[in-house]
């Protein structure tokens, strides 16, 4: 009946994974319960699970990356405090059977869980209304993702308290993760949770590349995107051709491990090295889908606050589009060791090298974008200025790495582990970061408390170097990774120092919750009245803080890449006088969260071999995609009169309260903003 | 212009810094004792002092644009519409090109020059040495001697080491930081590995790559000595009881951490083939499965220590 679960699967007698699973029972319990005694549940199905709206699917997935950000990073406390004790002839307080689960949770958490979720929650906030658009191409699809995503997270979740989770890294070592090597429940919490949310963002880049491609407002030539957009769009066109290759992988492994088969085993022709190839030719090109939306948000940011055009536009865009290209051709630089020819090795060493060549331009770029600026010294340009002086570190050791010869004795070592949270901190953590408070008032209508957001930077990033630098030493002192002990107690005070800045850090995040909290208490003071908090200078600024559902009343006419910017200097960028025509927006639908709740039991099935539950889940998946298919009434319409008085409600122009702009009187006869309708009838005037 | 010479400081400070902790001795990659890890070395300094072309101006302009363009100073330059120059866009584009060229220069030639796979041009005639990784030691064959040891690899140094890789359990990863590269060893097949010891020592080798419970503790001192101490080390292994017949090494494979060293007056001929072939019966090779048809049995890893799990989950 309930295949190998029984109750003895619920480690009891381990007191620290009792302890996390109680504290986070309990939490959510409370947050249950308060939304029951304020009567909540319907406002929060029908308001957000159910929302087909970007804007709220983008702050969920938000919400659901800071989630497994405070999870993720509690397993790097546990890590690195485990190795600041584990010297010698002390052996800390974690086993090697917890230890091994906590690190591989810690890779997929971050990566799957915490990052992906915030950079596809910045791009549902940011990419339709910087591109003019009402919606995604497929706002179904949307949610369907997001709930995908939310399943493999919650399997994750679960295997803390029932079962155990993989032991065998984030990225899966054949082929050690085989039943043979690992016959527990933990490689299938970390296969399904992978291959389900794999889906989700398999469908989040079809998604995207659509509305890119075909729902930008008239006038938005490919040359006249916003970088954020760019980049977004060469992150999509990544995942649509790399996350097949993940979702064969894990197919190929789980006929290894379901079936008995023999693609990645030791035996039978089972090749390892094949995995490591699969995998790779999806993990690699993934770094470059974390860290390019960052560049773009860098690039929105940095032109925003230096009130400047950015530098080298076409530059930046053909080195974001080198970047996407030759992402795919430096895989096997994550196994120089593997005993390939050197003619092999020294093929993708310089592919992985010449990467460096589009990373260097991009960030002369940034700078010069800010030469002859003024620069507004914010909290995304905190992040930003972090970025630029410490991922250049990061992309040193990088091309470091890139050597062969050099690989060959820093490979799987600490310098290893340096070196990719040298490029994934700055580079992706800090530009969603960025984006976080950049975006924060479009999201939600009131700007974050900076004085708590400027703290938070700074323990983030003196943290950061107190952490990493420290395992750059120790990688050129041998010490290898994932070493639940060591011997050599020369290593001991620097994974000390790497201890004290993981608490650095801590407190960091523990600043960026004080600041949420401060925040939505000041909020009224920090309303974001005009739409426009930062004097920006793309589309998404010239609408409301937080958008009508249908995000603009009329869809813009763009002339420029700072289009806003444009429209400001013409007195063209206030309100829209009319004629207001009906809009179209997509109803709520109860299918995501439920295909969402099907995926998680299947899943869960598939570990526990309840062969009939999963089949349950897997039908139940088919029935609602063929359920909401054959439902013709998915949209409902607001009225004309409607959005007028939405519109009219805004405040007049003064509110926004910036002085070197110059606003006129908006007309629509200035041909800006073109009343909806085809939008082949609006051809735009070349600019 | 001070603020500038400031941060030329700062930066010499972080270079004087990265040479004073590369003096630490420590730090085994920087302290070589064989002209593989040597030759690496070089190519590391190198790499890192051509990047630094690049990186340390990135740093210094950040810090110098965010200062003199910062909002209150009225006084610098403001250019808001100022968004290309060719000149930046070619030198921007160039420079790193041609550092990269450089770089490529090291890694076409270094990577050739330095392939593990190449043996080390002596006069003397070089070691042979099997290397087989298990869970969770290591076995070292010298065929040449007809020995065995685990955990322990004695070799005379200014000798070459021409080892052959293989892994009777998970991949695993060989690695002497102080001699240079590291090489997978994989089951079912055979990898190859050379390196030299310029001077005597004792060294510290591991495995590079993780492989299960007891990883953490899969280390063995790598010692070289000098040509008379290592026929005096021979001549103790021979002495040893133990041999090292398919009975014995049916025993050694069970997983176990921590095993002492352990020296073998014999090994079976052609051991390390048997443990190659062993996963390549599919392939028509004898061997276990070419016997049988069927894969070895897996050795079943006992159940975790402290904070095991019931032992019928880890079972499956």
């Amino acid at each position: 009946m309930f295949g190998k679960l029984t109750l003895s699967a619920i480690p009891f007698d381990n007191p620290i994974i009792m302890g996390a699973v109680g504290g986070a029972s309990l939490l959510a319990l409370v947050i249950m319960g308060l939304i029951t005694y304020h009567r909540k549940w319907p406002y929060l199905w029908n308001e957000w699970l159910t929302s087909l709206d970007h804007k709220r699917i983008g702050i969920m997935y938000i919400i659901l990356a800071l989630v497994m950000l405070v999870r993720g990073f509690s397993d790097a406390i546990m890590m690195r405090s485990q190795q600041a004790l584990a010297a010698g002839a002390a052996h800390g307080y974690l086993p090697p059977h917890h230890f091994d689960q906590v690190f591989s949770a810690h890779g997929t958490i971050m990566i799957i869980f915490m990052a992906m979720p915030f950079f596809i929650g910045l791009m549902n906030i940011a990419v339709p209304p910087q591109i003019g658009a009402r919606d995604v191409a497929y706002p179904f699809m949307n949610s369907v993702s997001l709930w995908l995503t939310t399943a493999g997270a919650v399997l994750i979740m679960v295997s803390l308290g029932v079962g155990e989770f993989s032991k065998t890294g984030w990225f899966g070592i054949a082929p050690l993760f085989e039943k043979e090597y690992s016959p527990g429940t933990g490689v299938d919490y970390w296969l399904w949770a992978f291959q389900i949310a794999g889906a989700g963002s398999l469908m989040t880049g079809i998604n995207f590349l659509v509305t890119i491609f075909k729902m930008r407002a008239p006038g938005m030539k490919l040359m006249r995107m916003p970088l954020f957009v760019w980049t977004c769009l060469t992150s999509n066109v990544l995942m649509v051709l790399s996350f097949p290759v993940l979702t064969v992988a894990f197919f190929l492994l789980t006929l290894d491990r379901y079936l008995g088969m023999h693609f990645f085993t030791n035996a039978l022709g089972g090749n390892m090295m094949m995995w490591n190839n699969l995998f790779w030719m999806w993990g690699h090109p993934e770094v470059y889908i974390l860290i390019l939306p960052a560049f773009g948000i860098f690039s929105e940011v940095v032109a925003t606050f230096s009130g400047k055009r950015l530098f080298g536009y076409k530059s930046l865009v053909y080195a974001t589009a080198a970047i996407m290209v030759l992402s795919f051709t430096v895989w096997l630089h994550h196994f120089f060791t593997m005993g390939n020819s050197p003619a092999v090795n020294t093929f993708f060493g310089i592919t992985t090298m010449m990467i460096a060549i589009p990373t260097g331009v991009k960030v002369f770029d940034w700078l010069f974008t800010m030469y002859r600026g003024r620069i507004r010294f914010t909290t995304p340009m905190y992040w930003t200025l972090g970025f630029l002086t410490t991922f250049v570190i990061g992309g040193m050791t990088g091309v470091l790495m890139a050597l062969p010869p050099a690989d060959y004795v820093v490979h799987n070592s600490l310098f290893l582990i340096a070196h990719f949270h040298n490029v994934l901190i700055p580079g992706a953590v800090f530009g969603f970061f960025a984006g976080y408070a950049y975006w924060f008032p479009k999201a939600l209508g009131f700007r974050l408390d900076e004085k708590w957001g400027k703290r938070a930077f700074w323990c983030w990033f003196i943290g950061f170097y107190a952490a990493f630098i420290p395992l750059y030493v120790l990688g050129f002192m041998g010490m290898p990774r994932r070493m639940e002990h060591y011997w050599n107690l020369a290593w001991h005070p620097y994974l000390i120092i790497a201890a004290a800045g993981t608490a650095v850090i801590l407190i960091g995040i523990f600043f960026q919750g004080v600041q949420l909290v401060v925040s939505i208490k000041k909020r009224h003071a920090n309303r974001d009245v005009t739409g426009d908090p930062w004097n920006g200078r793309t589309l998404e600024w010239a609408t409301t803080s937080p958008p009508a559902p249908y995000n603009f009343a009329a869809i813009p006419v763009v002339h420029d890449i700072d289009a806003l910017v444009d429209m400001k200097e013409r007195g063209v960028s206030w309100r829209y006088p009319g004629p207001y025509h009906d809009i179209h927006v997509p109803k709520n639908a109860a299918h995501g969260p439920v295909m969402g709740a099907l995926a998680f039991l299947f899943g869960f099935a598939m570990i526990w071999y309840i062969w009939w539950l999963a089949l349950a889940g897997l039908l139940g998946l088919v029935l609602a995609v063929v359920i909401r298919s054959t439902d013709d009434d998915t949209e409902y319409t607001i009225p004309a009169a409607e959005v007028k008085s939405i519109e009219e409600e805004r405040p007049e122009p003064e509110a926004r309260g910036i002085g070197d702009e110059h606003y006129g009187e908006a007309t629509a006869t200035h041909g800006n903003l073109a009343a909806p309708g085809p939008l082949a009838a609006q051809p735009a005037p070349e600019a | 212009m001070k603020k500038t010479s400031r941060f030329i400081f700062v930066g010499a400070g972080l270079v004087c810094a990265m040479a004073l902790l590369s003096g630490c001795s420590d730090m085994v990659l920087f302290h070589p004792k064989g002209p593989v890890g040597e030759d690496e070395r070089f190519l590391m300094l190198m790499a890192i002092g051509l990047m630094l072309i690049v990186v340390l101006p990135a740093i210094v302009m950040a810090l110098w644009f965010s200062r003199k363009y910062r909002a209150s100073n009225t006084n610098a330059t403001y250019a808001p519409k100022w968004d290309y120059s060719a000149r930046i866009d070619w030198v921007i584009w160039l420079v790193p090109l041609a550092i990269v060229i450089a770089l490529s220069y090291l890694v076409w030639t270094g990577t050739f020059r330095l392939d593990p796979y190449k043996p080390i041009d002596r006069e003397v005639k070089p070691i042979h040495i099997e290397v087989v990784s298990m869970d969770w030691k290591w076995l070292f064959i010298y065929p040449d001697h007809d020995i065995a040891a685990v955990n322990q690899l004695v070799f005379p140094a200014g000798v070459p080491l021409d080892f052959r890789l293989t892994s009777d359990t998970v991949m695993t990863s060989f690695f002497i930081p102080q001699l240079g590269s590291q090489m997978y060893a994989m089951a079912g097949m055979q990898t190859r590995l050379h390196l030299l010891a310029h001077v005597p020592g004792v060294y510290v080798g591991q495995n590079q790559e993780f492989s299960g419970r007891g990883y953490s503790a899969m280390h063995f001192k790598a010692i070289a000595t000098s040509l008379e101490e290592f026929q005096a080390w021979v001549a103790t292994a021979k002495k040893s009881p133990e041999r090292l017949n398919l009975t014995q090494y049916g025993k050694l494979r069970k997983p176990t951490t921590g095993v002492p060293v352990t020296y073998f007056s014999s090994v079976r001929p052609g051991l390390f083939e048997h443990i190659l072939s062993k996963y390549m019966g599919w392939m028509g090779k004898m061997g276990e499965m070419g016997k049988t048809g069927k894969a070895p049995a897996p050795v079943k890893r006992p159940p975790e220590g402290i904070g095991a799990r019931p032992r019928h989950l880890e079972e499956g």
